[in-house]
């Protein structure tokens, strides 16, 4: 699909913040204006080149969808990786450190077009709301810009070490990020806590997908045959190991009689989707988000932790769908534990801020149920709940940022009134509130539904080995406790906004609260809009995350 | 084994840069002589360009070639693998000898630099010792000037214990070592490494492998000690913290490079893997032993280094978690094609950098203000931010972060250990690089986000060491990014000349 582009727009993607970054590095620090419109003039660069990625690649959605059809109908060798090579768009592929069969292989697909979106519009939109820091703002926008990058890079990278370089890469300026500029009573512990929880699971990930390197370039050794030709045995190329998935070699006994696949996919999916906020792995994710400043939070509530549940899914169950198969009916238990427990500890909540963070603990339970279900109708749900939840939740940080700039507190019931004198921000809590308790015509509704549905259609066909007892149909069970999680979001959603945007206003108490700059609006109105197009009109997404999540259903085994 | 008749001027490019050193040496002392105190500051420069010159000697005469060769009688070996270690050991002289050039009672002394010099020479004939002798006497030859180098400020108390204690440490690890191989030499009569091991395979050798098993103990033991692998570790943190800083820099990078070498070349050189006496595998009781080595080291290392509150003892313990990791990569040397030796190369290649700009950005601070302590780092980013943001570069490079070159460097130590089966050494690793990067952020925190008094009084960056620092933060990233794979295929040569 890269006919008519020859211009390398996925790195440019990457490498404009990345130059933005150094070029701010060396600006005199007295010049703050041009140093907002350096990172701004960078953000909305990244922002228009991720629009054109993802029109760009929705445009062939429907052409995609039939050649993906037929590939599958003819079957052959590895119909699942032929599926994903055809998915791909923007390729650019050069050879890095080839004696390790690394290269730069960049390229997007269904899965990660919405994605490289999402990451355009909080990037612009955290730009935008630390507009007026007053400490050191050029080594803020620079360590921002340096995240975003690492953050585009994950979504974007097609070779599995391009993907652990820019994921680690944006663990360093996170940390920075929350520890220098965040909430003082809390930020050095959370930031610590946050870093080491997300490097540890991906760390022990990075072990597994070495090991699937020299599994998969052994098997290649072993039947070079398959090999496809001009390409080394041992590669890192996502497409490569994927083939060797397909034709079985992470099927292999590795420890004792279970397989390699079943092994590594726990540690490959749980250490990824630790940073997607997995219970019992979470407890970094509400303390992170409160403690981090408003952009922060935006860009990590809203991008890095779809980064998680990304990359469980396109390299655990994506490279290991045998393991998914054997692992996923008891992680789902986990995501269950997730979406309920999330919703009711944010309904204990009196800090404004932690209302969201544990929110966002809850909804991302649901991207992990998604794809626990392992059929199409769930999957999309979650596809389409990343995209959602990751600009309704920066849309959420981005209202309570307004808020606390103005009010100085977070402290729920003390507040109130403030649709009064701040009515855009109510009105876009309102939307978001409404979005996240899954109200039809928004976008929440149209990710939720999909996952609840996928989820009794999974109860069918998936069962739980436990000893020689065989659970089985309890998805349908799940999914009724899982209902009850939208059920307390609503009464959470509901509470906050009554006590924090209706009744009486303080005008003593909260002299300087008043309307919001025009910066902020562009935030509310570009985080907002996407919530009621895609409620309204979610073809403009849904058949594209399919497209991209067909070749990992066709790995599965469940087909199209 | 073939030693090559001797030709004086064929071999004369296996030993040129140590040649060009003693002619270092000697114009050093000359213009140490000749020049007038107040210019006596040139002479780090002259250092400088000098060593930094005879880092291009290696390379000088034609690319580096696989297929080593024995020269000088069978004491030198010329191969890939020497020359990538004699290259940054040069570096490495040659960047300790500029970051000298600011510090109180050093950047004027003229003997310094040619104790220095003597130092790096010994160095480089380890990279590319090939018989016992020679390997004893190049040990000899960096270890009693660095004794010197870490006693310099003689009127400071702590200098001259950490001198008075690296040499009784040192010289006690020597005779370990000395003993260890006159057993070797007892048992083969021989004292090429080569012809050691093809003396040990042979039949005429008796068949009881335990005293050859003993004297490898030994001679591991006075390695663990150069390379302060513990639990040969005791001297490492007083005397990192006691020496003179650019001492302490070269200690942990020079010293450590020049006896990685060795260490990787003597034991596959003596023990290969191929090599069964009486029907006992050697090498998998030396890859025990170092992977235990491992995981030692980097355990204590890492642990240690959590409560250290002065900068240089932190950078101590450090160093042992570091040559922890890169003991990973000797384990892996479990066969020809193995990663192992190539990941050790890249790792010390890297390390070299990454040290020196982590100690010259220490050096820079604590001649500004007098301390080392980590919590007077505080507010160093309002001080002088790019000192700040290149200690935080060096730093992340120890810790393993991307876009610094650690990254790729532990990357390939665990690649080479997942890929000799040593998969649970690699998971050791890992979660001690976690266990690292929690005291390496708390430096950086205390950099970026602590508040001091002193924050308004700016830390002034002399030229010399805007150099220092620039070259060694553009090589850590570069070496991070698109270097990696030269520098990656070159320490691979080297691997491959190891076994030809």
């Amino acid at each position: 699909m890269t006919e008519g582009f020859s211009l390398p727009i996925l790195s440019l993607i990457i490498f404009i913040p990345i130059v933005a970054a150094v070029i701010l590095l060396f600006m005199n620090p007295q010049q703050r204006d041009l140093i907002r419109g350096i990172s701004i003039a960078a953000a909305a660069a990244v922002l228009a080149l991720s629009a054109a990625v993802y029109f760009g690649y929705n445009g062939q959605v429907e052409a995609l969808e039939a050649e993906q059809a037929r590939l599958l109908e003819e079957g052959g060798d590895a119909p699942a990786t032929a599926m994903f090579e055809r998915g791909l768009a923007f390729e650019e592929k050069v050879p890095w450190v080839e004696s390790l069969g690394i290269s730069y292989h960049l390229g997007v697909d269904g899965l990660s077009a919405p994605m490289v979106l999402l990451t355009g519009m909080v990037a612009v939109a955290g730009v935008l709301i630390s507009w007026n820091i007053q400490d050191r703002i050029r080594e803020f926008m620079a360590f921002f810009m340096l995240l975003v990058a690492g953050v585009y890079g994950v979504f974007v990278a097609i070779d599995l070490f391009v993907l652990f370089f820019f994921y680690e890469l944006a663990i360093f300026p996170m940390y920075l990020l929350i520890a220098t500029w965040g909430w003082v009573q809390l930020r050095e512990y959370a930031a610590m806590k946050l870093t080491l929880y997300i490097l540890i699971g991906s760390v022990i990930a990075l072990v597994g997908v070495i090991a699937m390197y020299f599994v998969a370039g052994q098997f290649f050794t072993d039947n070079p045959n398959l090999l496809p030709e001009g390409a080394r045995a041992y590669s890192f190329d996502m497409t490569q190991i994927m083939f060797a998935a397909e034709q079985g070699a992470f099927n292999v006994p590795y420890v004792g009689e279970i397989t390699f696949s079943q092994v590594w996919f726990p540690f490959i999916f749980i250490g990824f989707a630790v940073l997607a906020g997995v219970f019992p792995f979470h407890n970094w994710s509400p303390d992170g988000h409160v403690a981090a400043p408003t952009a922060v939070s935006m860009i990590h509530a809203g991008v890095l932790m779809k980064l998680g549940a990304y990359a469980a899914l396109r390299v655990g169950v994506q490279l290991l769908p045998e393991g998914a198969e054997v692992h996923l009916p008891w992680i789902v238990f986990l995501t269950l534990i997730n979406v309920v427990y999330g919703a009711f500890i944010a309904f204990r909540q009196r800090d404004f801020k932690y209302v969201i963070g544990f929110s966002s603990v809850s909804h991302m339970g649901l991207v992990s149920m998604g794809w626990a279900t392992m059929n199409l109708t769930g999957m999309t749900g979650a596809g389409l709940q990343m995209f959602s939840h990751g600009a309704m939740t920066a849309l959420f940080f981005g209202c309570v940022g307004m808020v606390y700039d103005r009010a100085h507190t977070r402290d729920i019931p003390s507040l109130g009134g403030f649709i009064k004198k701040m009515p855009w921000v109510g009105f876009a809590f309102i939307v978001g509130g409404l979005t996240s308790m899954g109200m039809p015509g928004l976008s929440g509704f149209i990710a939720e539904f999909p996952i609840f549905q996928g989820m009794w259609q999974a109860s069918e066909n998936i069962t739980l080995q436990i000893g020689s007892f065989t659970l089985s149909n309890y998805y349908s069970i799940l999914v009724i406790l899982a209902a009850l999680g939208i059920v307390i979001t609503a009464a959470y959603v509901l509470r906050v906004t009554s006590q924090v945007f209706f009744g009486e206003f303080d005008a003593e108490k909260y002299p300087e609260v008043g309307d919001i700059a025009i910066t902020d609006r562009v935030i509310l109105i570009l985080l907002g809009a996407p919530l009621i197009i895609i409620g309204v009109y979610p073809s403009i997404m849904a058949p594209m995350i399919q497209s991209g999540l067909r070749p990992v259903l066709a790995m599965l085994g469940v087909g199209g | 084994v073939f030693v090559e008749q001797f030709n004086f001027l064929q071999s004369l490019p296996s030993i040129a840069p140590e040649v060009g050193l003693t002619i270092m040496a000697i114009v050093v002392l000359a213009l140490d002589l000749s020049l007038p105190e107040s210019q006596r500051r040139n002479i780090a420069i002259v250092s400088f360009i000098g060593l930094a010159a005879l880092a291009i000697t290696p390379l000088w005469w034609g690319p580096p070639s696989a297929e080593g060769q024995l020269m000088w009688g069978g004491m030198i070996r010329h191969d890939a693998l020497s020359q990538i270690f004699k290259v940054m050991i040069l570096l490495a002289g040659a960047i300790t000898c500029l970051m000298s050039i600011g510090v109180k009672g050093i950047g004027r002394k003229g003997e310094f630099y040619l104790i220095v010099i003597v130092s790096t020479l010994g160095g480089t004939l380890m990279a590319s010792a090939a018989d016992l002798i020679m390997v004893f006497l190049a040990l000899e030859t960096v270890s009693i000037p660095l004794y010197i180098l870490a006693a310099f400020k003689r009127d400071d108390m702590k200098s001259s214990e950490s001198g008075m204690k690296y040499f009784l440490f040192g010289s006690f690890a020597s005779a370990i070592l000395l003993y260890g191989l006159s057993l070797i030499y007892g048992y083969t009569g021989q004292t090429n490494i080569y012809q050691i091991a093809e003396y040990l395979g042979s039949v005429d050798f008796a068949n009881n492998p335990v005293p050859v098993l003993g004297a490898m103990v030994f001679i591991l033991v006075g390695f663990g000690f150069k390379i302060s692998a513990a639990p040969f570790h005791f001297w490492t943190p007083d005397v990192y913290e006691g020496a003179p800083t650019p001492v302490t820099a070269f200690v942990s990078v020079a010293s450590k490079a020049a006896s990685f070498a060795l260490l990787v070349r003597f034991f596959v050189a003596v023990f290969p893997f191929d090599l069964s006496i009486g029907g006992q595998e050697i090498q998998g009781f030396w890859v025990q032993l170092v992977a235990v080595l491992a995981v030692v080291s980097m355990t204590l290392g890492n642990v240690l280094a959590l409560s250290q509150r002065n900068i240089k003892r932190l950078l101590a313990y450090s160093s042992i978690a570091q040559a922890g990791y890169t003991l990973i990569g000797v384990a892996a040397i479990q066969s020809q094609t193995s990663q192992g030796v190539a990941a050790v190369g890249f790792y010390m290649f890297m390390y070299t950098f990454t040290n020196l700009l982590a100690f010259a950005a220490i050096i820079l601070f604590s001649e500004a203000t007098g301390s080392e302590t980590i919590a007077d780092l505080a507010g160093l980013s309002r001080r002088n931010p790019w000192l700040a943001l290149a200690m935080t570069v060096g730093l992340l490079s120890l810790a393993g972060i991307p876009p610094a070159a650690g990254f790729f460097g532990k990357f390939y130590l665990f690649q080479a250990a997942v890929e000799a089966d040593l998969t649970w050494l690699a998971i050791v690793g890992v979660l001690n690089s976690i266990v690292a990067l929690y005291y390496y952020l708390v430096v950086i925190k205390v950099m970026y986000v602590d508040r001091s008094e002193d924050e308004d009084k700016p830390i002034p960056l002399p030229s010399a060491y805007a150099w220092v620092l620039g070259i060694t933060t553009i090589a850590v990233l570069i070496l991070g990014t698109f270097g990696a794979q030269v520098i990656f295929d070159w320490a691979a040569l080297g691997a491959t000349a190891l076994f030809s």
